[in-house]
Protein backbone atom coordinates (compact mmCIF):
# COMPACT_ATOMS: atom_id res chain seq x y z
CA UNK A 1 0.00 0.00 0.00
CA UNK A 2 2.96 2.10 0.86
CA UNK A 3 4.74 1.43 -1.81
CA UNK A 4 1.70 2.38 -4.81
CA UNK A 5 1.11 5.20 -3.16
CA UNK A 6 4.86 6.32 -3.02
CA UNK A 7 4.95 5.39 -6.47
CA UNK A 8 2.20 7.10 -7.38
CA UNK A 9 3.48 10.23 -6.07
CA UNK A 10 7.18 9.91 -8.10
CA UNK A 11 4.85 9.23 -11.53
CA UNK A 12 2.96 12.72 -10.80
CA UNK A 13 5.88 14.65 -9.40
CA UNK A 14 7.60 13.41 -12.86
CA UNK A 15 4.91 14.09 -15.02
CA UNK A 16 4.20 17.59 -13.48
CA UNK A 17 8.52 17.89 -13.71
CA UNK A 18 8.34 16.93 -17.88
CA UNK A 19 5.57 18.93 -18.35
CA UNK A 20 7.32 22.21 -17.07
CA UNK A 21 9.58 22.33 -20.68
CA UNK A 22 7.14 23.71 -22.51
CA UNK A 23 9.13 25.04 -25.23
CA UNK A 24 11.49 21.82 -25.10
CA UNK A 25 7.69 19.94 -25.90
CA UNK A 26 6.75 22.74 -28.80
CA UNK A 27 10.56 22.17 -30.48
CA UNK A 28 10.34 18.11 -29.85
CA UNK A 29 6.45 17.97 -31.63
CA UNK A 30 8.15 20.34 -34.57
CA UNK A 31 10.56 18.05 -34.69
CA UNK A 32 8.53 14.48 -35.15
CA UNK A 33 6.24 16.15 -36.83
CA UNK A 34 8.74 17.28 -39.55
CA UNK A 35 10.14 13.44 -39.38
CA UNK A 36 6.81 12.38 -40.37
CA UNK A 37 6.46 14.21 -42.91
CA UNK A 38 9.68 12.61 -44.85
CA UNK A 39 9.46 9.17 -43.34
CA UNK A 40 5.55 9.72 -44.83
CA UNK A 41 7.39 10.44 -48.27
CA UNK A 42 9.45 7.88 -48.48
CA UNK A 43 7.25 5.12 -47.65
CA UNK A 44 4.14 6.27 -50.32
CA UNK A 45 7.26 5.89 -52.79
CA UNK A 46 7.70 2.16 -51.63
CA UNK A 47 4.66 1.27 -51.08
CA UNK A 48 3.08 2.83 -54.39
CA UNK A 49 5.56 0.25 -55.82
CA UNK A 50 4.86 -2.27 -53.71
CA UNK A 51 1.17 -2.21 -52.57
CA UNK A 52 0.52 -4.97 -50.03
CA UNK A 53 4.00 -4.72 -48.84
CA UNK A 54 4.86 -6.38 -45.40
CA UNK A 55 1.03 -7.15 -45.40
CA UNK A 56 0.30 -2.92 -45.02
CA UNK A 57 -1.98 -1.57 -47.53
CA UNK A 58 -0.92 2.66 -48.00
CA UNK A 59 -3.41 3.91 -45.56
CA UNK A 60 -1.72 1.54 -42.90
CA UNK A 61 1.96 1.77 -43.48
CA UNK A 62 1.60 5.67 -43.36
CA UNK A 63 -0.60 5.40 -40.08
CA UNK A 64 2.19 3.13 -39.16
CA UNK A 65 4.78 6.24 -40.06
CA UNK A 66 2.78 8.77 -37.24
CA UNK A 67 1.93 6.19 -34.67
CA UNK A 68 6.14 5.58 -34.71
CA UNK A 69 6.63 9.30 -34.47
CA UNK A 70 3.71 9.75 -32.12
CA UNK A 71 5.32 7.30 -29.36
CA UNK A 72 9.25 8.14 -30.06
CA UNK A 73 9.28 10.31 -26.90
CA UNK A 74 6.75 8.34 -25.07
CA UNK A 75 9.08 5.07 -25.29
CA UNK A 76 12.20 6.79 -24.90
CA UNK A 77 13.55 4.70 -28.32
CA UNK A 78 16.12 7.14 -28.95
CA UNK A 79 16.85 8.00 -24.91
CA UNK A 80 15.79 10.58 -22.40
CA UNK A 81 14.24 8.30 -19.76
CA UNK A 82 13.35 9.43 -16.70
CA UNK A 83 16.52 6.69 -15.55
CA UNK A 84 19.21 8.67 -17.29
CA UNK A 85 19.57 10.89 -14.17
CA UNK A 86 20.23 7.55 -12.34
CA UNK A 87 23.55 7.50 -14.66
CA UNK A 88 24.82 10.69 -13.45
CA UNK A 89 23.89 9.48 -9.75
CA UNK A 90 25.51 6.23 -10.10
CA UNK A 91 28.57 8.03 -11.26
CA UNK A 92 29.09 10.47 -8.93
CA UNK A 93 27.96 8.34 -6.12
CA UNK A 94 25.18 10.09 -5.23
CA UNK A 95 23.43 6.24 -5.51
CA UNK A 96 24.53 5.44 -2.00
CA UNK A 97 22.12 8.09 -0.83
CA UNK A 98 19.12 6.45 -2.81
CA UNK A 99 19.90 3.55 -1.36
CA UNK A 100 19.41 3.83 2.25
CA UNK A 101 16.21 6.12 1.37
CA UNK A 102 13.18 3.41 2.56
CA UNK A 103 12.13 3.27 -1.22
CA UNK A 104 12.88 0.22 -4.14
CA UNK A 105 15.16 1.63 -6.28
CA UNK A 106 13.83 -0.41 -9.16
CA UNK A 107 10.34 0.91 -8.62
CA UNK A 108 11.22 4.62 -7.83
CA UNK A 109 13.09 4.79 -11.35
CA UNK A 110 9.68 2.96 -12.99
CA UNK A 111 7.40 5.22 -11.58
CA UNK A 112 9.19 8.23 -12.83
CA UNK A 113 9.62 7.03 -16.19
CA UNK A 114 6.14 5.97 -16.05
CA UNK A 115 5.15 9.34 -15.09
CA UNK A 116 7.47 11.21 -18.01
CA UNK A 117 5.76 8.42 -20.70
CA UNK A 118 1.83 9.65 -19.72
CA UNK A 119 3.10 13.15 -20.11
CA UNK A 120 5.52 12.49 -23.65
CA UNK A 121 2.79 10.00 -24.83
CA UNK A 122 0.04 13.52 -24.64
CA UNK A 123 2.49 16.10 -25.05
CA UNK A 124 4.21 14.84 -27.98
CA UNK A 125 2.26 11.95 -29.21
CA UNK A 126 -1.16 13.54 -30.11
CA UNK A 127 -0.46 16.13 -32.04
CA UNK A 128 1.94 14.51 -34.79
CA UNK A 129 -0.57 11.91 -35.16
CA UNK A 130 -3.22 14.88 -35.58
CA UNK A 131 -1.26 16.73 -38.49
CA UNK A 132 -0.44 13.08 -39.86
CA UNK A 133 -4.22 12.67 -40.11
CA UNK A 134 -5.27 15.93 -41.67
CA UNK A 135 -2.20 15.72 -44.18
CA UNK A 136 -2.23 11.71 -45.10
CA UNK A 137 -5.37 9.56 -45.15
CA UNK A 138 -4.14 7.03 -42.51
CA UNK A 139 -5.61 3.96 -41.83
CA UNK A 140 -6.87 4.82 -38.08
CA UNK A 141 -9.89 2.91 -36.03
CA UNK A 142 -13.23 4.90 -35.30
CA UNK A 143 -14.19 2.67 -32.56
CA UNK A 144 -12.77 2.56 -29.24
CA UNK A 145 -12.11 -0.69 -28.52
CA UNK A 146 -8.62 -0.74 -30.72
CA UNK A 147 -7.65 2.17 -29.09
CA UNK A 148 -7.97 1.26 -25.48
CA UNK A 149 -5.89 -1.97 -26.51
CA UNK A 150 -3.90 0.33 -28.02
CA UNK A 151 -2.77 2.42 -24.64
CA UNK A 152 -2.81 -0.99 -22.89
CA UNK A 153 -0.28 -2.30 -25.40
CA UNK A 154 1.90 1.06 -24.91
CA UNK A 155 1.42 1.36 -21.58
CA UNK A 156 3.39 -2.63 -21.76
CA UNK A 157 5.87 -1.25 -24.37
CA UNK A 158 7.16 1.34 -22.09
CA UNK A 159 7.86 -0.54 -19.02
CA UNK A 160 9.43 -3.10 -21.52
CA UNK A 161 11.73 -0.18 -22.52
CA UNK A 162 12.40 1.01 -18.90
CA UNK A 163 12.78 -2.42 -17.81
CA UNK A 164 15.88 -2.80 -21.06
CA UNK A 165 17.23 0.98 -20.23
CA UNK A 166 17.35 0.29 -16.47
CA UNK A 167 19.12 -2.84 -17.14
CA UNK A 168 21.75 -0.63 -19.31
CA UNK A 169 21.85 1.81 -16.42
CA UNK A 170 22.93 -0.46 -14.01
CA UNK A 171 26.05 -1.60 -16.35
CA UNK A 172 27.57 2.42 -14.82
CA UNK A 173 28.28 0.65 -11.65
CA UNK A 174 30.70 -1.34 -13.37
CA UNK A 175 31.80 1.07 -16.38
CA UNK A 176 31.27 4.49 -15.04
CA UNK A 177 30.83 5.79 -18.13
CA UNK A 178 27.66 4.38 -19.84
CA UNK A 179 27.30 6.64 -22.67
CA UNK A 180 28.75 4.30 -24.83
CA UNK A 181 26.26 1.08 -23.95
CA UNK A 182 23.08 3.48 -23.67
CA UNK A 183 24.16 4.79 -26.85
CA UNK A 184 24.21 1.01 -28.07
CA UNK A 185 20.59 0.16 -26.81
CA UNK A 186 19.10 3.70 -28.19
CA UNK A 187 20.33 2.08 -31.26
CA UNK A 188 19.29 -1.22 -31.04
CA UNK A 189 15.87 0.41 -30.15
CA UNK A 190 15.42 2.28 -33.02
CA UNK A 191 16.13 -0.46 -35.26
CA UNK A 192 14.60 -3.60 -33.75
CA UNK A 193 11.55 -1.42 -33.04
CA UNK A 194 10.35 -0.71 -36.32
CA UNK A 195 10.63 2.55 -35.79
CA UNK A 196 13.20 2.33 -39.39
CA UNK A 197 10.67 0.05 -41.52
CA UNK A 198 8.36 -1.83 -40.08
CA UNK A 199 9.36 -5.03 -38.81
CA UNK A 200 7.22 -6.87 -41.12
CA UNK A 201 9.64 -5.86 -43.93
CA UNK A 202 12.22 -7.83 -42.60
CA UNK A 203 13.55 -10.44 -44.67
CA UNK A 204 12.99 -14.22 -43.60
CA UNK A 205 14.24 -15.90 -40.50
CA UNK A 206 15.96 -12.45 -39.83
CA UNK A 207 12.27 -11.09 -39.79
CA UNK A 208 10.93 -13.78 -37.56
CA UNK A 209 13.83 -13.42 -34.58
CA UNK A 210 13.26 -9.26 -34.90
CA UNK A 211 9.51 -9.45 -34.19
CA UNK A 212 10.25 -12.11 -30.66
CA UNK A 213 12.56 -9.49 -29.55
CA UNK A 214 11.56 -7.27 -26.65
CA UNK A 215 12.40 -4.01 -28.80
CA UNK A 216 9.35 -4.90 -30.56
CA UNK A 217 7.10 -4.24 -28.02
CA UNK A 218 7.83 -0.41 -28.07
CA UNK A 219 6.53 0.14 -31.35
CA UNK A 220 5.87 -2.64 -34.01
CA UNK A 221 3.38 -4.34 -31.51
CA UNK A 222 1.46 -1.42 -30.74
CA UNK A 223 1.01 -0.49 -34.13
CA UNK A 224 -0.55 -3.66 -35.42
CA UNK A 225 -2.65 -3.40 -32.39
CA UNK A 226 -4.15 0.10 -33.66
CA UNK A 227 -4.18 -0.84 -36.77
CA UNK A 228 -6.45 -3.97 -36.13
CA UNK A 229 -3.89 -5.94 -38.21
CA UNK A 230 -3.98 -8.32 -34.93
CA UNK A 231 -7.32 -8.31 -33.20
CA UNK A 232 -9.19 -10.36 -31.25
CA UNK A 233 -7.06 -13.60 -29.45
CA UNK A 234 -4.59 -12.35 -31.45
CA UNK A 235 -4.30 -9.11 -30.06
CA UNK A 236 -4.52 -10.65 -26.46
CA UNK A 237 -1.68 -12.77 -27.60
CA UNK A 238 0.02 -9.48 -28.25
CA UNK A 239 -0.18 -7.96 -25.01
CA UNK A 240 0.69 -11.62 -22.97
CA UNK A 241 4.61 -11.71 -25.44
CA UNK A 242 4.34 -7.48 -24.00
CA UNK A 243 3.91 -8.91 -20.69
CA UNK A 244 6.00 -11.67 -20.69
CA UNK A 245 9.08 -9.63 -21.96
CA UNK A 246 8.06 -6.65 -19.23
CA UNK A 247 7.88 -9.47 -15.94
CA UNK A 248 11.45 -11.24 -17.71
CA UNK A 249 13.07 -7.93 -17.91
CA UNK A 250 12.23 -5.98 -14.99
CA UNK A 251 13.30 -9.52 -13.17
CA UNK A 252 16.83 -9.74 -14.85
CA UNK A 253 16.98 -5.65 -13.67
CA UNK A 254 16.39 -6.71 -9.94
CA UNK A 255 19.05 -9.35 -10.16
CA UNK A 256 21.57 -7.30 -11.55
CA UNK A 257 20.60 -4.73 -9.34
CA UNK A 258 21.16 -6.96 -5.96
CA UNK A 259 24.77 -7.79 -7.57
CA UNK A 260 25.68 -4.19 -8.74
CA UNK A 261 24.62 -2.95 -5.40
CA UNK A 262 27.40 -5.14 -3.45
CA UNK A 263 29.93 -2.69 -5.32
CA UNK A 264 28.72 0.54 -3.79
CA UNK A 265 31.80 1.76 -1.43
CA UNK A 266 30.63 4.84 0.34
CA UNK A 267 33.82 6.98 1.41
CA UNK A 268 34.55 7.25 4.63
CA UNK A 269 31.66 4.77 6.33
CA UNK B 1 40.27 34.00 -35.98
CA UNK B 2 44.02 32.46 -36.04
CA UNK B 3 44.30 32.79 -32.29
CA UNK B 4 40.55 31.55 -32.15
CA UNK B 5 41.39 28.14 -34.28
CA UNK B 6 44.23 27.63 -32.20
CA UNK B 7 41.96 27.60 -28.87
CA UNK B 8 40.04 25.67 -30.87
CA UNK B 9 42.14 22.95 -31.39
CA UNK B 10 43.74 23.32 -27.83
CA UNK B 11 40.33 22.88 -26.40
CA UNK B 12 39.42 19.73 -29.22
CA UNK B 13 42.50 18.40 -28.29
CA UNK B 14 41.79 18.15 -24.26
CA UNK B 15 38.23 16.71 -24.63
CA UNK B 16 39.75 13.99 -26.98
CA UNK B 17 42.02 13.02 -23.95
CA UNK B 18 39.37 13.07 -21.43
CA UNK B 19 37.12 10.40 -23.98
CA UNK B 20 40.18 8.26 -24.24
CA UNK B 21 40.28 7.96 -20.80
CA UNK B 22 37.19 5.88 -20.48
CA UNK B 23 38.53 3.71 -23.15
CA UNK B 24 35.64 0.62 -23.49
CA UNK B 25 32.83 3.49 -23.13
CA UNK B 26 34.77 5.26 -26.03
CA UNK B 27 35.22 2.39 -28.35
CA UNK B 28 31.97 1.62 -27.88
CA UNK B 29 30.74 5.36 -28.84
CA UNK B 30 32.94 4.76 -31.86
CA UNK B 31 31.12 1.44 -32.68
CA UNK B 32 27.82 2.50 -32.45
CA UNK B 33 28.26 5.64 -33.92
CA UNK B 34 29.24 3.47 -37.24
CA UNK B 35 26.79 1.13 -36.64
CA UNK B 36 23.65 3.70 -35.81
CA UNK B 37 24.77 4.99 -39.59
CA UNK B 38 24.81 1.45 -40.77
CA UNK B 39 21.84 0.61 -39.88
CA UNK B 40 20.13 3.23 -41.27
CA UNK B 41 21.24 2.13 -44.37
CA UNK B 42 20.43 -1.22 -44.04
CA UNK B 43 17.02 -0.16 -43.36
CA UNK B 44 17.78 1.42 -47.18
CA UNK B 45 18.78 -1.30 -48.63
CA UNK B 46 16.03 -4.12 -46.69
CA UNK B 47 13.74 -1.42 -48.97
CA UNK B 48 15.78 -2.56 -51.86
CA UNK B 49 14.97 -6.27 -51.45
CA UNK B 50 11.27 -5.69 -51.90
CA UNK B 51 11.93 -2.97 -54.87
CA UNK B 52 14.49 -1.81 -57.95
CA UNK B 53 14.15 1.54 -57.73
CA UNK B 54 12.49 4.37 -55.23
CA UNK B 55 11.29 7.72 -57.19
CA UNK B 56 12.88 6.36 -60.11
CA UNK B 57 16.51 6.14 -58.90
CA UNK B 58 18.81 2.87 -58.23
CA UNK B 59 19.63 1.67 -55.07
CA UNK B 60 23.26 2.86 -56.33
CA UNK B 61 22.09 6.42 -56.84
CA UNK B 62 20.44 6.20 -53.39
CA UNK B 63 23.26 5.08 -51.61
CA UNK B 64 25.48 8.42 -54.01
CA UNK B 65 22.85 10.52 -52.55
CA UNK B 66 23.01 8.83 -48.60
CA UNK B 67 27.19 9.10 -48.73
CA UNK B 68 27.33 12.67 -50.20
CA UNK B 69 24.64 13.93 -47.40
CA UNK B 70 26.13 11.60 -44.80
CA UNK B 71 28.99 13.12 -45.21
CA UNK B 72 28.44 16.50 -45.10
CA UNK B 73 26.33 15.65 -41.89
CA UNK B 74 29.16 14.01 -40.46
CA UNK B 75 31.97 16.44 -41.20
CA UNK B 76 29.71 19.52 -39.57
CA UNK B 77 28.45 17.56 -36.53
CA UNK B 78 31.96 16.21 -35.49
CA UNK B 79 33.32 20.19 -35.92
CA UNK B 80 30.27 21.89 -34.55
CA UNK B 81 28.02 19.14 -33.72
CA UNK B 82 28.00 20.18 -29.53
CA UNK B 83 26.58 23.88 -30.19
CA UNK B 84 23.52 22.52 -29.41
CA UNK B 85 24.35 22.28 -25.34
CA UNK B 86 24.19 25.79 -25.42
CA UNK B 87 21.20 26.80 -24.19
CA UNK B 88 22.31 24.67 -20.96
CA UNK B 89 24.68 26.42 -20.55
CA UNK B 90 22.39 29.81 -20.90
CA UNK B 91 19.95 28.54 -18.75
CA UNK B 92 22.25 27.85 -15.50
CA UNK B 93 24.49 30.89 -16.47
CA UNK B 94 27.97 29.16 -17.16
CA UNK B 95 28.12 30.76 -20.44
CA UNK B 96 29.98 34.01 -18.45
CA UNK B 97 33.04 31.87 -17.54
CA UNK B 98 33.10 31.71 -21.58
CA UNK B 99 32.45 35.52 -22.06
CA UNK B 100 35.58 36.53 -19.68
CA UNK B 101 38.18 34.34 -21.34
CA UNK B 102 40.57 35.92 -24.21
CA UNK B 103 38.94 33.47 -27.37
CA UNK B 104 35.66 34.13 -29.53
CA UNK B 105 32.82 32.29 -27.82
CA UNK B 106 31.80 30.87 -31.03
CA UNK B 107 35.05 28.61 -30.66
CA UNK B 108 34.65 27.98 -27.22
CA UNK B 109 31.16 26.66 -27.85
CA UNK B 110 32.11 24.96 -30.93
CA UNK B 111 34.68 22.89 -29.20
CA UNK B 112 32.75 22.06 -25.74
CA UNK B 113 32.84 18.46 -25.22
CA UNK B 114 34.07 17.61 -29.13
CA UNK B 115 33.20 14.39 -29.48
CA UNK B 116 35.39 12.06 -31.31
CA UNK B 117 32.98 9.09 -31.60
CA UNK B 118 31.44 11.21 -34.18
CA UNK B 119 34.21 10.06 -36.99
CA UNK B 120 32.14 6.87 -36.86
CA UNK B 121 29.38 8.67 -38.84
CA UNK B 122 31.81 10.25 -41.57
CA UNK B 123 33.99 6.99 -42.06
CA UNK B 124 30.37 5.12 -42.75
CA UNK B 125 29.42 7.71 -44.98
CA UNK B 126 32.62 7.21 -46.76
CA UNK B 127 32.68 4.00 -46.98
CA UNK B 128 28.71 4.16 -48.50
CA UNK B 129 29.60 6.46 -50.88
CA UNK B 130 32.80 4.81 -52.39
CA UNK B 131 30.22 1.76 -52.54
CA UNK B 132 28.30 3.75 -54.50
CA UNK B 133 30.85 5.05 -57.06
CA UNK B 134 32.12 1.51 -57.76
CA UNK B 135 28.09 0.52 -58.65
CA UNK B 136 26.86 4.09 -60.31
CA UNK B 137 26.75 3.50 -64.18
CA UNK B 138 27.39 6.75 -65.50
CA UNK B 139 29.48 5.64 -68.21
CA UNK B 140 32.13 8.05 -68.57
CA UNK B 141 33.01 10.41 -65.86
CA UNK B 142 33.87 13.65 -67.10
CA UNK B 143 36.40 16.09 -65.21
CA UNK B 144 33.12 18.58 -64.15
CA UNK B 145 31.37 15.04 -62.63
CA UNK B 146 34.47 13.77 -60.73
CA UNK B 147 35.03 17.58 -59.43
CA UNK B 148 31.53 18.04 -58.41
CA UNK B 149 32.03 15.03 -55.45
CA UNK B 150 34.20 16.68 -53.33
CA UNK B 151 32.95 20.15 -53.80
CA UNK B 152 29.66 18.65 -52.52
CA UNK B 153 30.87 17.21 -49.69
CA UNK B 154 32.74 20.73 -48.66
CA UNK B 155 30.13 22.72 -49.28
CA UNK B 156 27.32 20.78 -47.64
CA UNK B 157 29.81 20.61 -44.89
CA UNK B 158 29.66 24.49 -44.17
CA UNK B 159 25.76 24.38 -44.87
CA UNK B 160 25.17 22.08 -42.21
CA UNK B 161 27.33 23.74 -40.33
CA UNK B 162 25.47 27.35 -40.75
CA UNK B 163 22.08 25.38 -40.03
CA UNK B 164 24.19 24.16 -36.72
CA UNK B 165 25.21 27.52 -35.34
CA UNK B 166 21.76 29.29 -36.34
CA UNK B 167 20.46 26.64 -34.48
CA UNK B 168 23.09 27.65 -31.52
CA UNK B 169 21.99 31.66 -32.37
CA UNK B 170 18.35 30.74 -31.57
CA UNK B 171 18.88 29.15 -28.31
CA UNK B 172 19.78 32.46 -26.77
CA UNK B 173 15.97 33.08 -27.46
CA UNK B 174 14.64 29.62 -26.82
CA UNK B 175 17.01 28.10 -24.51
CA UNK B 176 14.91 24.88 -24.27
CA UNK B 177 14.25 24.32 -27.87
CA UNK B 178 17.21 23.22 -29.24
CA UNK B 179 15.52 19.70 -30.79
CA UNK B 180 14.21 21.71 -33.39
CA UNK B 181 17.52 21.97 -35.14
CA UNK B 182 17.39 18.11 -35.68
CA UNK B 183 14.46 18.85 -37.75
CA UNK B 184 17.14 20.21 -40.01
CA UNK B 185 20.04 18.55 -39.10
CA UNK B 186 19.46 14.64 -39.02
CA UNK B 187 15.94 15.47 -40.57
CA UNK B 188 17.63 16.98 -43.24
CA UNK B 189 20.17 14.21 -43.42
CA UNK B 190 17.05 11.70 -43.70
CA UNK B 191 15.30 14.07 -46.48
CA UNK B 192 18.26 14.22 -48.36
CA UNK B 193 19.21 10.39 -48.92
CA UNK B 194 16.06 9.54 -50.64
CA UNK B 195 15.62 10.95 -54.43
CA UNK B 196 13.93 14.73 -54.79
CA UNK B 197 11.33 13.12 -56.97
CA UNK B 198 10.42 11.16 -53.77
CA UNK B 199 8.71 14.32 -52.36
CA UNK B 200 5.71 16.65 -52.68
CA UNK B 201 7.20 19.72 -54.96
CA UNK B 202 6.28 22.46 -51.99
CA UNK B 203 8.86 20.17 -49.39
CA UNK B 204 11.61 20.33 -52.40
CA UNK B 205 11.06 24.28 -53.15
CA UNK B 206 11.04 24.92 -49.37
CA UNK B 207 14.60 23.00 -48.93
CA UNK B 208 15.75 24.70 -52.28
CA UNK B 209 14.83 28.24 -51.82
CA UNK B 210 13.94 28.92 -47.79
CA UNK B 211 16.39 26.32 -46.26
CA UNK B 212 18.73 25.47 -48.50
CA UNK B 213 19.54 22.01 -47.73
CA UNK B 214 18.99 20.93 -51.75
CA UNK B 215 22.32 22.32 -52.30
CA UNK B 216 23.77 19.97 -49.77
CA UNK B 217 23.72 17.18 -52.16
CA UNK B 218 20.68 17.09 -54.26
CA UNK B 219 21.49 20.00 -57.04
CA UNK B 220 25.00 18.51 -58.00
CA UNK B 221 24.46 14.99 -57.05
CA UNK B 222 21.65 15.41 -59.75
CA UNK B 223 24.57 16.76 -62.38
CA UNK B 224 26.45 13.89 -61.40
CA UNK B 225 23.75 11.30 -62.03
CA UNK B 226 22.56 13.07 -65.23
CA UNK B 227 19.09 12.76 -63.96
CA UNK B 228 16.85 16.18 -64.63
CA UNK B 229 15.96 18.30 -61.49
CA UNK B 230 12.10 18.47 -60.42
CA UNK B 231 11.99 21.86 -60.38
CA UNK B 232 13.15 22.47 -63.50
CA UNK B 233 16.16 25.39 -62.46
CA UNK B 234 18.54 26.49 -65.15
CA UNK B 235 21.50 24.32 -65.16
CA UNK B 236 24.16 26.66 -63.41
CA UNK B 237 22.08 26.34 -59.78
CA UNK B 238 24.20 22.86 -59.95
CA UNK B 239 27.36 24.65 -59.53
CA UNK B 240 25.68 26.81 -56.91
CA UNK B 241 26.23 24.96 -53.65
CA UNK B 242 29.67 27.00 -53.03
CA UNK B 243 28.19 30.37 -53.33
CA UNK B 244 24.97 29.03 -51.07
CA UNK B 245 26.89 27.36 -48.70
CA UNK B 246 29.35 31.18 -48.17
CA UNK B 247 25.75 32.68 -47.92
CA UNK B 248 24.25 30.19 -45.73
CA UNK B 249 27.59 30.72 -43.61
CA UNK B 250 27.11 34.78 -43.69
CA UNK B 251 23.15 34.78 -42.50
CA UNK B 252 24.47 32.61 -39.91
CA UNK B 253 27.60 34.69 -38.56
CA UNK B 254 24.71 37.44 -38.41
CA UNK B 255 22.26 35.59 -36.46
CA UNK B 256 25.23 34.53 -33.85
CA UNK B 257 26.22 37.64 -33.20
CA UNK B 258 23.19 39.27 -32.65
CA UNK B 259 21.99 36.50 -30.13
CA UNK B 260 25.32 37.24 -28.26
CA UNK B 261 25.09 40.74 -27.84
CA UNK B 262 21.37 40.49 -26.68
CA UNK B 263 23.02 37.78 -24.01
CA UNK B 264 21.53 39.42 -20.41
CA UNK B 265 22.78 36.06 -18.30
CA UNK B 266 21.39 34.83 -15.77
CA UNK B 267 19.55 35.48 -12.32
CA UNK B 268 18.33 38.66 -11.35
Amino acid sequence: MHAARLALVVAVGSFRRYATYRVATVAGVVTNTAFGFILAFTFTALWSERPRLGGYDLPQALAFVWIGQALLAATALMGGGAENELQGRIRSGDVAVDLYRPADLQLWWLAADLGRAAFQLLGRGVVPLAVGALAFPLALPTTPLPWLLFLTSVTLGVVVGFALRYLVVLTSFWLLDGSGVSAMSGLLGVFFSGMLLPLTLFPGAFGETVRLLPWSSMLQVPADVLLEVRQGPDAARALGFQALWALALLGAGRLLQRVAIRRVVVQGG
Amino acid sequence: MVDGARAYGLIVAMWVRSTVAYRASFLMAVAVNFAVTGLDFAAIMIMFTHVDALGGFTVAEVAFLYGTTGMALGLADLLLGSMDKLGARVRDGTLDTLLVRPVPVFFQVAADRFALRRLGRVSQSLLVLGWSLTQLETAAWSAVQVALVPVMVLSGTAIFGAVFACGAAFQFWAQDASEVQNSFTYGGNTLLQYPPTVFATELVKGVTFVVPLAFVNWLPALRVLGRDDPLGLPGWVDFASPAVAALCCAVAAAAWRRGLRGYRSTGS
